[in-house]
C-alpha cells in the first residue's frame, strides 16, 4: 500500500547521524558490561559498575537531544519527517 | 480506624473520582475510550506513560532484586534507556501509520501492514496471554502494599478487590483519558515516595549512601558485581536481559498502543527524549533494597524488603502514605493493561476473527464488558495462584518481545513478508515458551527470551527471502 513500487526510501543524513548517537547507550550500557564489572573505585559514594550504569543512563536523554537536533538540522524539507 | 487505612481509602477513592470525572464531557467511542481521540500533548503522553512504567514492580520488584540477588537488578535501570532510545525511531513511524489508516491497537497494526486478519488474531492472543499475568502482578503487588502498609487493618484481598471495584470504574467511563488523569496523582505520590525513603533510609541508618555501599562490600563481597548473590545470572545473562526488556518495553500492547494517543509523531519524538529521566529514581529505590539487606537480613520473601524497612523505620501515618502510593501505583498500570487487553478481545478476536461486520459501538460495548472478564480473571489468579513477582513479568516479556521484528522490519524494510513474520513470531513465541517451563532460562547464560528474539529474527528475514518477491503485500508503511 502506499508507495509506488520500487521506489525505495533513501535513509536521509539526520537520521544516519542520530541512528549513531542513538548507538551510544547501547554501547555503554550493554557492550561495555563485561569491561566495567568492578566495585572499585567507589565514586561519588556508588561503586563502579553501579555508578557507570547510572552515568549512562543520565546521559541518555542528552544523547537523544542531540539525535533529535541532528533530525532537524539535517531532515529539513526533505518531506520525511512531516505527518 | 487508623490513620493509615485512612489515608489508602481516601487516596484510591479521591483517585478513582478523578479518573471517572476526566472522561465525564467526552463522548465515548471507540476512538475516544482507546487512544483519547488522538489529541494528548506532551504533558499528558509523558504523564501516561510514566504511569505505565512505574509499576508495583517498582517499588516491590526492584528493591526484592536488589534485596536477595544484588546487581543483576541493574538491568532495570539499564532497560529503560534503551528502550526509550530504541522508541525515539519507532513510535513517532508507528504513531504516522496509525494516524494514517485510523489504527487503534497493535494487532490493528499487524493487519494493515501484512493484510491478515489471521496474523491480527495471533497477534492479538500473544498480546493478551501476556497481559493477564502482569495485570495479576499488579494486583498481588496491591494487596501486598495496602495490607503491610495499613498494619494489617485492610487484608489483602479485601484490597485488592476494591481495587478491582474502582479501575473498573473509571477504565469503564474514561478510557485511556482516565488513566491519564489518575497519572498525575499517581506520578506525584510514588516520586515523593521514592525521594523521601531512597534518600532518607541509608542516611538514617548509615549516615549516607556512600557509607552504606561501603558497609555492604565489606559484609557481601560480591553482592554488587556480576553475578550478585545468583548462580546464574552473570554479565551475559545481564546484557541480554536489558536488551530483551529494552526492545520489547514498546512492544506490550498497552504500550504500544498509547503513542497513538500523541497528538503528533513530533510529540512522542519530544517525549522519548525525557522519558530516561525517569529511570534515576530507580536508583533510590535500589538503595532501598540494599540498606534493607544489611539492617534486616533473612528476609523470607525479599519483595517485601522496601515496605518492611519502611514499616521498621518510618511512623504509621507515614505507612498511610506509602501505602496509598503503592495503591495508586498498581491501579494506574492495571488499568491501562485492562483497557488494552480488552480492546484486543473485542476488537482484534471478536471482530477480526469472528465478525467483520459488528460496528464501532459493538465493539466499544463489548470492550467494556471484556473489562469486567479480564479483571475477573486477573483477580482469581491473583486470589489463588499468587506467583513471585519478577518471574512472571519476564515469561511476558519473553512473549511480547517476540513482536519487534515483525513491527520494526513492518516499518523499514520493503522485503518482509506476511509468511516471515508468522514463522518468525511463531517460532520464536514457541521456543521462548519451550526454553522457560523446562527452566533452561538462563540458556548457556544468556535470557531465553533474547535466544528466541534472534531465532526469530532469523527466521522472519530468512522466510521472506525465499517467499519470494510476488505476489504478497510489500507495501512500506512509514
Amino acid at each position: 500500500m502506499g508507495d509506488a513500487p520500487g521506489k525505495e526510501v533513501l535513509m536521509p543524513k539526520g537520521t544516519k547521524i542520530a541512528l549513531g548517537f542513538a548507538l551510544i547507550p547501547f554501547f555503554m550500557l550493554v557492550l561495555a558490561l563485561p569491561f566495567v564489572n568492578r566495585i572499585r573505585p567507589f565514586i561519588f559514594g556508588l561503586p563502579f559498575l553501579l555508578f557507570w550504569i547510572v552515568l549512562w543512563v543520565f546521559l541518555t536523554p542528552f544523547i537523544l537531544m542531540a539525535a533529535y537536533w541532528a533530525e532537524n538540522r539535517f531532515n529539513r524539507k526533505s518531506g520525511q519527517d512531516k505527518s | 480506624m487508623n490513620v493509615a487505612l485512612l489515608i489508602i481509602l481516601a487516596t484510591i477513592v479521591f483517585s478513582a473520582a478523578v479518573g471517572i470525572f476526566a472522561g465525564h464531557k467526552v463522548k465515548m467511542n471507540l476512538e475516544n475510550w482507546t487512544v483519547g481521540g488522538r489529541r494528548f500533548g506532551v504533558v499528558l503522553i509523558w504523564l501516561l506513560m510514566a504511569g505505565e512504567i512505574y509499576t508495583t514492580f517498582t517499588f516491590l520488584g526492584a528493591s526484592g532484586w536488589a534485596y536477595s540477588r544484588g546487581a543483576p537488578t541493574f538491568y532495570i535501570l539499564i532497560y529503560g534507556a534503551l528502550a526509550y532510545t530504541a522508541s525515539f525511531f519507532i513510535l513517532p513511524a508507528v504513531w504516522k501509520v496509525g494516524k494514517r489508516f485510523g489504527l487503534h491497537t497493535q494487532p490493528d497494526f499487524f493487519i494493515k501492514r501484512y493484510e491478515s486478519r489471521s496474523l491480527g488474531v495471533m497477534v492479538a492472543v500473544i498480546g493478551v496471554v501476556s497481559i493477564i499475568p502482569y495485570l495479576q502482578l499488579q494486583l498481588t503487588g496491591l494487596g501486598f502494599i495496602v495490607e503491610v502498609s495499613s498494619n494489617g487493618a485492610i487484608r489483602s484481598n479485601v484490597a485488592i478487590l476494591l481495587a478491582f471495584v474502582l479501575t473498573c470504574a473509571f477504565v469503564f467511563t474514561s478510557g485511556i483519558r482516565g488513566t491519564a488523569w489518575v497519572s498525575v496523582i499517581k506520578d506525584v505520590l510514588m516520586i515523593a515516595a521514592v525521594g523521601v525513603v531512597g534518600i532518607g533510609v541509608p542516611r538514617l541508618f548509615f549516615g549516607s549512601h556512600g557509607k552504606m555501599f561501603r558497609a555492604l562490600v565489606e559484609a557481601h563481597p560480591g553482592h554488587l558485581v556480576f553475578p550478585g548473590a545468583t548462580p546464574n545470572l552473570d554479565v551475559l545473562w545481564v546484557m541480554t536481559t536489558a536488551l530483551l526488556t529494552g526492545l520489547g518495553f514498546y512492544m506490550w500492547p498497552h504500550v504500544f498502543g498509547s503513542a497513538f494517543s500523541a497528538k503528533s509523531a513530533e510529540t512522542i519524538k519530544k517525549n522519548a527524549v525525557i522519558m530516561p529521566f525517569y529511570q534515576i529514581p530507580i536508583l533510590l529505590v535500589f538503595m532501598v533494597g540494599f540498606t534493607a539487606l544489611q539492617v534486616m537480613p533473612g528476609l523470607k520473601n525479599g519483595d517485601l524488603a522496601f515496605l518492611e524497612l519502611v514499616h521498621k523505620t518510618y511512623p504509621a501515618w507515614f505507612m498511610g502514605f506509602i501505602g496509598a502510593a503503592g495503591a495508586v501505583t498498581a491501579m494506574v498500570p492495571a488499568s491501562v493493561l485492562v483497557l488494552f487487553a480488552s480492546t484486543l478481545l473485542a476488537k482484534n478476536v471478536y471482530q477480526t476473527g469472528f465478525s467483520p461486520r459488528a460496528g464501532e459501538q459493538t465493539v466499544l460495548r463489548l470492550s467494556r464488558i471484556m473489562v469486567l472478564v479480564i479483571m475477573g480473571f486477573a483477580l482469581l489468579f491473583a486470589f489463588y495462584l499468587p506467583n513471585a513477582l519478577v518471574n512472571l513479568l519476564l515469561i511476558g516479556y519473553d512473549g511480547v518481545t517476540q513482536f519487534f521484528p515483525g513491527v520494526v522490519l513492518g516499518l523499514f524494510w520493503r522485503g518482509v513478508r506476511r509468511s516471515g513474520v508468522i514463522w518468525g513470531l511463531t517460532t520464536g513465541f514457541v521456543l521462548a515458551a519451550v526454553l522457560v517451563f523446562s527452566k533452561h532460562d538462563p540458556f548457556l547464560g544468556m535470557n531465553a527470551g533474547f535466544v528466541a528474539l534472534v531465532v526469530n529474527a532469523a527466521v522472519t528475514v530468512a522466510v521472506s527471502r525465499f517467499s519470494g518477491a510476488k505476489a504478497e503485500n510489500s507495501g512500506q508503511m512509514a
